[in-house]
């Protein structure tokens, strides 16, 4: 064969391919020489075919080309049906990533709100030092009434003050003084009673902390302290 | 010109069903991670990270949702 025949007969294998009428590929690699090697494939490669794991047969004809939805959903044969069902899982796994995005979303919004709600009073006398003896607990409520805290009187002229929510889920703590722990009840959770540290038991956080200030023997609150760690 | 697909058999297709399943699962529980993490902060007064991992998250799952179309 000479070189402009073969340029004619390359030439017209690339127009059928490009007009989709082609059934073979391109004849340079389709030779009995070059199969299993790279770039040679199949002369059906493109074409439809039946798959070995498609097993059973749909009693109408019509239903193979084109089967309904409730066919390709609930297969017979088991890879098929292995397939739709990992399909199926990602679907759901999607899904939950969705719920995790939403969640985010959330935290975003209540942010938003934290951020525009008014500031907490800036100063509030909460007790007196001669109403808590050392050793002595007193209760009291800040920055607002649903907020219950609890104040501590360590030494002389040692207060602390926290939140009484326990940071696992919002359980009252009790101030064990003698053992120098504020004990969670509902599920066995400890904080450090000098510094409001979660020290053992389910609760992530330490607990919150209400600065405080002394003027006299007055005792003031001047503020919440959040912490991620002690 | 018109690009043809060449014809996946079904175990094919299931193999890289099984890949989008293993990617997509640790992107989810990356979302996972982030959502507790950025809600121990939060609860914590710490709102510095609430918004990039608010960001974080939804490509994540950009990023799940657009493997869907391989499926």
């Amino acid at each position: 064969m000479t070189g402009s025949k073969m340029d004619r007969g390359e030439l017209s294998d690339i127009q059928q391919e490009e007009e989709g009428t082609g059934g073979s590929i391109d004849v340079r690699l389709d030779e009995a020489a070059r199969r299993g090697l790279t770039g040679t494939a199949r002369a059906d490669v493109y074409e439809p075919t039946r798959d070995p794991d498609d097993i059973s047969r749909a009693p109408d004809p019509a239903d193979e080309l084109d089967p309904p939805r409730w066919r390709r959903d609930f297969p017979i044969d088991w890879p098929k049906d292995e397939f739709v069902a990992r399909r199926d899982f990602a679907k759901f796994l999607v899904l939950t990533s969705c719920a995790f995005a939403a969640g985010q979303g959330w935290i975003a919004a209540q942010h938003l709100v934290r951020h525009r709600r008014p500031a907490p009073p800036a100063r509030v006398k909460i007790a007196s030092m001669r109403d808590v003896p050392v050793g002595g607990v007193e209760t009291f409520s800040y920055p607002t009434d649903r907020d219950r805290c609890v104040l501590v009187r360590l030494a002389e002229g040692e207060l602390v003050a926290f939140n009484q929510a326990c940071t696992h889920l919002s359980c009252a703590v009790i101030p064990k003084v003698a053992e120098g722990v504020f004990l969670c009840p509902c599920h066995e959770g400890y904080f450090d009673l000098r510094t409001g540290k979660n020290i053992a038991g389910p609760p992530p956080r330490p607990l919150v902390r209400i600065l405080l200030e002394t003027e006299g023997d007055d005792v003031y609150a001047i503020g919440v302290e959040e912490r991620t760690v002690a | 010109m018109t690009t043809r697909k060449p014809h996946l058999t079904r175990a094919q297709r299931t193999t890289i069903v099984n890949g989008i399943v293993c990617f997509v699962l640790v992107l989810v529980l990356l979302q996972l991670w982030l959502l507790t993490a950025t809600m121990n902060a939060f609860l914590g007064g710490d709102t510095s990270v609430v918004l990039p991992a608010l960001g974080a998250s939804l490509v994540c799952l950009a990023l799940s949702a657009g493997l869907l179309r391989y499926i």
